[in-house]
This record gives C-alpha cells, structure tokens and sequence, in this order.
C-alpha cells in the first residue's frame, strides 16, 4: 500500500530516533478512551487498569493514553500517532474504535493491537469483553425483590447485543423472584452524557420506576434518584460507592487489572497470540459492588448465592424454557445459550414490552 | 482614566493583526496554564503547534491536518456567505449529517455494483440532503418570520435523532452482526472517496474546499451576490431600495451553506470515516462557525483559521500522548483562542484614549 511506503519514509527518516527509543527496553503500551477518565464508569476502568499495570510491572512499562477520543476517522488518527511514537500494544477499550483499529493493525503488524467488545480479529488484534449479563442477573434479583410499584426502570444506552443481553438477564432474574414485575426502557444513545442520563433517569421515576438500572457510564442517574428519594440504584463499570448506601445498592464492576497485566506480560515475554477472551464473575473480570443495608438480608443472601452459582458454573443466567418476545420458542427446557447467539443478541424475551430501535 | 473610542471606521491594520495578537496571547496564557499544571510551558506549545507541522512523525501528521481541516473549511465558506448578510445559520452540523445520510443512501443503494456513476451521483445527493434541510429554517423565516437560529439549531437534534435510526435500522450493514453503522463505503471501491495523490490526505472534500475557498474570494469580492450579500449585512433598508429581495438572499446564502455542509458530509462519510454511524457526527459544523469568525468572514483567513483550528486538534492529541496533559487543558486552551480572539476584536473597532471623554 502506498501509505506503507509513506510511513517507511517517515520511520526511515526515524531512525536514529527510535532506534535510540528502543534501547531503553521499556515495553510502551498506549490506550484510547472514549470518554474522559474522570467519568468514573467505563473509561475510568479501564484507566484503573492501566495504572494496574504500571504498578505490576514499574519501570518496565512506560504508559500513554489519550482520553475523550471520537468514533471513527480522529480514532484512527490517534492509534497511528501512537504507533509511531514507538507503542509495542495498544488497548482500544469501545466498541465504535473496531474499524480504527482493525485499519490501524494493517498498517502496524508489529503492534499488538486489544480490542474491548468488539468481534473482528487479526493476527495482531485481539478482542476481549466480559460477560457483564452475570452481573445483570444478580442485579435483576436484588431488583425484582426490591421493587414495589413493580417498576423498574432501565435506561440503555445504545441498542447492540451487549446492551440487550443486559436488559434480558435482569429481566429474566427479576421475574423469577417477582411475575408482577415490568420494565421500561429508555435509550439515551450515548454512553456518557450525565444531562441525558439525568434526564431518562428523571422520566423513568416520572412513571412510576423505583428501581434504575443504568447501562450508561456516569453518575448522574444516581443523582437523580439520590433527589426524588425512594429510588434504588445500581452502579455501573465502577463502584459509584459515592451514593452508598442509598440510592446505590450494589453495582457491577469491571475489573480490567489482571486481564492487563496478564497481556501486558505476554508481550514483554513474547508469547502474546491473537485471541478472543469472554471473562465473567469467575475470572474476575465482572465483580459484584458491595451489597448495602438498604437491602435485606434474606435477598442479600440470595443475590449472594446467585453469584457464587454463576462464577461456579452451575448457574447459567440464560437457562430454558425461555422465549423470544413474539412468543417464539429459544431455549427449551434447562437448554442454555450458546456464546454466538448472545454475542449477536438482537431480541428481547418474551415478557418484555417495547421494542428494540431499529 | 482609559476610555474606549469607537474608530469611524473599522481599522484595517488592526482586522490583520487580531488573529496573530490573540494566538501569541493564547500561547501566553495557555503556556502559564500549563506550567501550573507542572508541564514545561515551551515544549507544550511547541508539541501543539510545531511538533504536527515539522515534528518527527509530520510526513504523517501533515496530510492529517488537511483531512480534519477540509470539512471545516467547505462548511465555513458556507457559512460565511450567510453571516456577513445577517443569515444565521446555526445548524450546519444537522445539514452536515443529512448529506451524508443522503449521499450514503445513495452509494449503498448501488451496493455491489461498480460504476464510475456512482460517486457523482452521491455527491449530487450530498449536496441535495444538505440545502433540502437548510430549506426548512430559510422557508419558514421567508414565510413566517420564524428565527433560523433557532430552528437551524434545533434541526440538527432531528438529524442526529435520524442518524440513529438510519445507522440502527434502514442502512445498517445486514453482515454487521447485529451493531449499529453502515458497511464501510471506504472499502465499497465505485463510492470510496480516496486520497487523489496517495498519502497526501488530499480528497476529494479536501479539493473542493480549496475551490470553494478560491470561488467564495471572487464571488465576494466580484460577484453580484457578494455585493447584495455585504450590502444586506451592513444596511438591510439600504439593500431592499438598492433591489435586494430579502427572502431571495436567505434563501441562496442557506441553500449555498447547506449545500457546501452536505457535500463535507458527503466526502467524510465516503472517505475517512467510511461508516455512517450512530455517532458519525463529531462537530464539525459547529466548529466551522468558530473558523468562519477566525477568519474573520474571508475565504482566505477561513482558509488559515480552519488549518489552525485543525493543528490545534493534531496538536493537541500529541499533547496528550507525549505529555500526559488532560484532555480538559486542551480544550482551554482552544478555547482561550476564541476567546482571546473576540477580546482582541475590540481593538479593530474601538480605540483606546487617555482622558475623560469631550462631549461633542
């Protein structure tokens, strides 16, 4: 390609510089947010795991990120400036970079590219997610056991499978432990906007929500419930243990920290490979926020049992009979699903109202 | 005691110089922020504004500066036409979106066949998404008097409300396993809009930006519209003696806007961002309402201020990469530039006097 040739003119004329880069035998690793890191959700993780690494590994690693990095033509912009500052591997932590850096891959095979949620691979690019549908699951039964207008509200961010598998494992926990419960959905299309967030947060209270569930990264629908009182509220991607013990309940955290030291080590020792990790409460990836008083102890208890069954192995959220929303049968009696079907989840099940924005 | 004078005329020296006084001020106060923040000052600025242009890695970073400036300047120019004849048009980022919605409807349209028809024709529906929704706030001020700031602005949430649901239902890629967004038309070759000369970031929107630049000097300059357009601006009484139909001239200056914002959309949509995306918009179209201002309503200073704009953005990122600054420094910093830049404007109408004002 003709921008390789252009980029060999720029590292050729490099050459003295990096060379002298290299020397020093610091593994650099580079990452992209694409929010601020003080959103202390979803960006705010993943820096958490960046600083993880630099504390496992010292002066070994040296660390760059750049934060608040747009979707699409800036992302890419950004991976190349970092591959030619000499980036050995370079984290790319949402689901909108996949095409930046899949392009950027191309132009840098030496750089080890890993990409969160994502499902387009290389030989220089891996992908990992976790499997955050555990996590619903224990919050839909804290949920359904806490409600009592029997409405729960649930604001989305965007319609993808990763937000839908979401709302289906909470919904489905939910009505196990309570048949009268309903959820309201509202999309925000953004995964951080603490305005919008307020505001869907506000308008789910307006009808009758007392239970939010938040798949968007700030904490402003905390705040919201924190105002109208008798709100229940969960965290999201990080602790949000400010709102403690109420409105926020409980939470799901992302734990990046060991899955970055863990790959940053494969690079310093050479035995990185392209791969597709799917980490859950098992592995640590998914945590589960402490449990306050608010709640009572028998549903504690039982949210507690629920998890330890789930990172056992002996729990699958999704377990049959369960139907998709147009009465459709899915997964028949104690069938569970397979990870293609809920890596692409595109419907609801049955008992949900609304429907999915196409 | 220092009073302010109004100069009988606009100083000419003074519309030069503004824009060189405010950045050397940015430069001061930016440099002064970053050096409370515990950052060498000096190496701060010159990562921003030298490192992009004549750094190590500039052979790439230079073509980038054209890409990113490229829409800012095509919708600017637009814009330009409008503001200097009292036509606000606020909402070029939802015209901006249209076209590229428009325009990506069309390419994909023709999805998988390859004719040379194909990228012409999304450019002429570029352009066309863009004036059809510049026409509702023009069409409305015509016949009702409604506010086109007001209603430009708001549009452009209907856009990207619009956006979403194209990216999410009609025109997402069917193979796209269940996400959101288009298939990459960067990668559909008859739609692809490429580098013209490899490497050079040098596309096609970035083309028609220095044409619109060279065509927007000489119309302003030569044409009529460009006298009826500063004639409107200056004395609106004055232009509907001299013949000027104040319903046409909206018209024309939101039709020329919304069309040059569609036509960025066009070439972002088909070229460096490939996708339409539920967040294909990044602001360019209110940012191009900071470089019309920069540049002071000229093609030229347009032209400039659209490529300083863009340094600042490439700068900027390196900032972050080599230097750990937040992202938030950044930004003040781009906005001390504005900011500096009205400040100083005082200067080319104003004059400073010592002594009590003499009442004539």
């Amino acid at each position: 390609m003709t921008f390789k040739t252009v980029l060999l003119g720029a590292t050729a004329a490099m050459g003295l510089a990096t060379g002298a880069m290299a020397q020093d035998d610091k593994t650099k690793v580079g990452f992209i947010y694409v929010g601020p890191i003080g959103d202390l959700g979803w960006s705010y993780q993943h820096d958490q795991g960046r600083l993880a690494v630099e504390e496992e590994f010292g002066d070994k690693v040296e660390t760059v990120y750049v934060e608040s990095v747009p979707e699409g033509p800036d992302a890419e912009r950004v991976l190349t400036q970092m591959a030619l500052q000499g980036a050995d591997m370079i984290f790319t932590t949402s689901f909108g970079f996949m095409e930046a850096t899949m392009n950027a891959a191309q132009k840098f095979p030496d750089v080890k590219f890993e990409h969160a949620t994502g499902y387009q691979r290389a030989d220089n690019v891996s992908t990992y997610s976790a499997r955050f549908y555990e996590g619903r699951a224990v919050q839909g039964l804290i949920a359904g056991e806490m409600t009592e207008s029997n409405i729960i509200g649930y604001i989305g961010s965007y319609p993808i499978p990763e937000v839908i598998r979401g709302i289906n494992a909470a919904y489905l926990q939910a009505k196990k432990v309570n048949p009268e419960v309903e959820f309201r959905v509202v999309w925000a299309y953004t995964w951080f906007d603490p305005a919008k967030e307020a505001e869907a947060a506000k308008a789910l209270i307006d009808a009758g929500a007392d239970v939010i569930l938040q798949h968007t990264d700030s904490t402003a629908p905390q705040a919201a419930a924190q105002e109208a009182g008798d709100v229940i509220t969960f965290g999201q991607a990080s602790d949000m243990l400010d709102y403690a013990p109420e409105p926020r309940v409980s939470s799901i955290i992302d734990n990046w920290n060991q899955y970055y030291i863990d790959r940053v080590g494969a690079v310093m020792d050479g035995s990185w490979e392209s791969q597709d990790t799917w980490g859950g409460i098992d592995s640590g990836m998914v945590e589960i926020g402490e449990i306050t008083e608010a709640v009572p102890a028998e549903v504690k208890q039982a949210a507690l049992e629920l998890k330890d069954k789930i990172a056992a192995g002996e729990v699958h959220p999704f377990t049959g009979p369960i139907n998709k929303q147009d009465g459709s049968a899915w997964l028949a009696e104690g069938e569970t699903a397979d990870d293609e079907t809920l890596a692409g989840m595109n419907f609801y099940v049955e008992g949900l109202k609304g429907e999915i924005p196409q | 005691m220092i009073r302010l004078e109004r100069r009988p005329e606009p100083s000419r020296a003074w519309t030069i110089a503004t824009p060189f006084v405010a950045v050397a001020l940015t430069m001061l106060a930016g440099g002064l922020m970053f050096a409370v923040l515990g950052k060498d000052p000096v190496e701060a600025i010159r990562t921003i504004f030298w490192d992009p242009l004549f750094g190590d890695f500039a052979s790439y970073s230079r073509p980038q500066l054209l890409v990113k400036a490229g829409p800012l300047i095509l919708i600017a120019i637009g814009l330009s036409l409008g503001f200097r004849a009292g036509i606000w048009n606020i909402g070029a980022e939802g015209q901006y979106i249209l076209g590229a919605i428009f325009a990506a409807a069309t390419g994909l349209a023709f999805y998988p066949a390859e004719s040379w028809l194909v990228f012409p024709a999304m450019i002429l529906a570029g352009a066309l998404g863009g004036i059809l929704w510049a026409m509702i706030p023009a069409l409305l001020k015509v016949r009702f008097g409604t506010n086109e700031v007001l209603v430009s602005l708001m549009l452009v949430y209907v856009a990207e409300a619009l956006l979403a649901s194209m990216a999410l239902g009609l025109l997402r890629n069917p193979e796209g396993m269940g996400f959101p967004g288009s298939r990459n038309l960067a990668q559909y070759p008859s739609a692809a809009n490429l580098d013209l000369i490899p490497g050079t970031g040098l596309h096609w929107g970035v083309a028609l930006a220095l044409i619109a630049v060279i065509v927007g000097q000489v119309v302003m300059t030569r044409h009529q519209l460009g006298f009826r357009v500063r004639l409107a601006g200056q004395s609106p009484r004055a232009a509907v003696f001299g013949g000027v139909n104040p319903g046409w001239l909206i018209v024309v200056c939101m039709g020329i806007s919304g069309g040059l914002a569609g036509l960025a959309g066009m070439f972002e949509v088909a070229g460096p961002a490939g996708r339409l995306g539920i967040d294909f918009n990044v602001g360019y179209g209110f940012t191009a309402i900071i470089v019309a201002f920069l540049g002071r309503l000229n093609p030229i200073g347009i032209l400039l201020a659209g490529l300083l704009m863009a340094l600042t953005y490439i700068g900027g990122e390196l900032a972050q990469l080599q230097m750990n600054l937040p992202l938030a420094a950044i930004q003040m910093f781009q906005g001390m530039l504005l900011f500096f830049l009205l400040a100083v404007d005082v200067l080319t109408a104003f004059r400073f006097r010592m002594g009590r004002r003499v009442v004539a």
